[in-house]
């Protein structure tokens, strides 16, 4: 039998990452988000991280107190972050990113989504760089190579390419087959392809090699190779119907008084 | 919710989902540009597209029934209508870039008479929100923008030239605001109808750049 790719902990499973990894996180809008992931690397306290990912904090299904990329950034583990969105999109808001982002202790790589994308599908398929027609005409192509292709202006984008993979699943079995349900999928295939090591938190408990249908898998445990599986509310993060996260939101305004 | 003069949010993107033609794929922004989906399409089909991979996705979630794994790009829990689809983010926008988005929908902070638009990065901003709005905008088949007639300090966000940094250029096909409806054409930006209760010279004076404005200007379609 091949080595069983289960690990008993997310502390295992982040326990030899090195200081200075790139390490893409996988979710949006929390859908898919790698929760436990986040609170294990805080834990583990990996330093002069490059850390990918759509945004850095959660969304309206997690309390205030859920672990979020703004984790890492206060812990002052995060060197870099390549990200779609590194500014609030309303005035109310405010980020970790931005705080350490305009004090010069954070270095902040501004991405179209749909280019953070395609550049770890790049790196996941053996391609060096493309060109999209996105952000053409911008201050993010200022400088850079473009190249006419029928007419049309495209910037020229490389790959991005991952050390680790953090990801939410759905369900897995024991060789690293992935299943996700419904928005979960989003980034989550793309930066396992992209990295040398995925490491999942995987909702469903991990089931035996053949349970899955091969038909039926959405991402091939080629790409996968550390599981954990969540543990059930409080000891593991899941997220929360809105009621939920008001109560405890409220609860946790009441603990600061 | 608004004390702006003019048309409701609702009212403004009910008038831009009149022009959704049947079988569209539509992919709507954050803000305001959400409130499409909660407009009645009668017999035409509309399939809404969101770029974190749902395709077919239907009206909001009833509270209580929201399924936790299933959030539209704004992060609100929707629902899927019958015929929808998953795919994961690269396929979502290789959807958006080889053309197969008929409109996006999205806010804007400043539109430009020549059809540029602003709306991921503010004033003196370090850094800044793209979100999907850069690939969609360069591949939509159309553009179309739902925003406030002014800034609240009342400054103008149609303008001859984009003040701030632009998300594409020359891509705005139609603008809805609530002072009206108005249309980039090659020789500028045309007002086509006027919001009920607001004047012409409230739009002239409100507009920072030059208007074109035929003899007779209708009023804002409304829904019935």
């Amino acid at each position: 039998m091949p080595k069983s790719k289960v690990f008993a902990s997310f502390a295992e499973a982040v326990a030899d990452i090195p200081d200075g990894s790139v390490i893409g996180f996988g979710g949006f809008a929390v859908v898919g988000m790698p929760i436990n992931l986040y609170q294990a690397l805080t834990e583990q306290g990996a330093k002069r991280l490059t850390c990918v990912s759509n945004g850095t904090r959660g969304g309206t299904t997690m309390p205030g107190d859920a672990p979020t990329m703004e984790w890492l950034i206060r812990n002052n583990q995060v060197a870099k972050v390549i990200c779609s969105f590194s500014a609030p999109t309303r005035a109310s808001q405010r980020l970790a990113l931005t705080e350490y982002y305009e004090k010069g202790l954070i270095e902040a790589e501004l991405v179209p989504q749909g280019t953070l994308a395609e550049r770890m599908r790049a790196a996941g398929a053996g391609i060096p760089a493309f060109y999209t027609p996105a952000a053409v005409g911008t201050e993010l192509a200022e400088g850079r190579e473009t190249r006419i292709f029928n007419g049309r202006e495209y910037l020229l984008e490389e790959a991005l390419a991952l050390d680790y993979a953090f990801i939410r699943a759905y369900q897995a079995d024991e060789a690293g087959n992935l299943r996700f349900r419904r928005s979960q999928r989003n980034f989550n295939p793309l930066m396992a392809m992209a990295a040398r090591v995925t490491v999942v938190e995987v909702e469903e408990p991990i089931l035996p090699r053949g349970a899955i249908d091969p038909d039926d898998v959405h991402l091939s445990g080629i790409y996968v190779h550390r599981l954990v599986k969540v543990p059930p509310p409080p000891e593991g993060w899941w997220p929360m119907r809105p009621p939920e996260v008001a109560a405890r939101n409220a609860q946790l305004q009441g603990a600061q008084r | 919710m608004s004390d702006a003069k003019g048309l409701t949010r609702q009212q403004m993107c009910d008038r831009l989902a009149m022009e959704f033609e049947d079988g569209w794929m539509v992919n709507l922004g954050i803000g305001i540009p959400t409130l499409c989906s909660n407009c009645d399409f009668g017999d035409k089909a509309i399939v809404f597209h969101s770029e974190n991979g749902v395709v077919g996705y239907g009206a909001l979630a009833a509270s209580g029934k929201e399924d936790m794994h299933l959030v539209n790009a704004g992060g609100q829990h929707v629902t899927m209508n019958p015929g929808s689809a998953i795919v994961h983010h690269a396929d979502a926008f290789g959807m958006i870039r080889s053309g197969r988005i008929d409109v996006t929908v999205l806010g804007a902070y400043e539109v430009a008479e020549n059809g540029d638009f602003a709306n991921w990065k503010m004033a003196g901003q370090k850094g800044g929100g793209i979100g999907g709005a850069m690939d969609l905008a360069a591949c939509a088949k159309h553009v179309f923008v739902a925003m406030e007639q002014t800034t609240r300090r009342g400054a103008p966000r149609l303008v001859e030239r984009c003040a701030i940094p632009v998300t594409a250029k020359g891509v705005v096909d139609l603008v809805v605001t609530n002072y009206g409806l108005f249309e980039i054409t090659p020789e500028g930006m045309a007002l086509k109808e006027i919001a009920p209760g607001i004047s012409i010279d409230e739009v002239k004076s409100t507009t920072g750049c030059n208007l074109i404005v035929p003899k007779e200007v209708p009023p804002v379609r409304l829904r019935g």
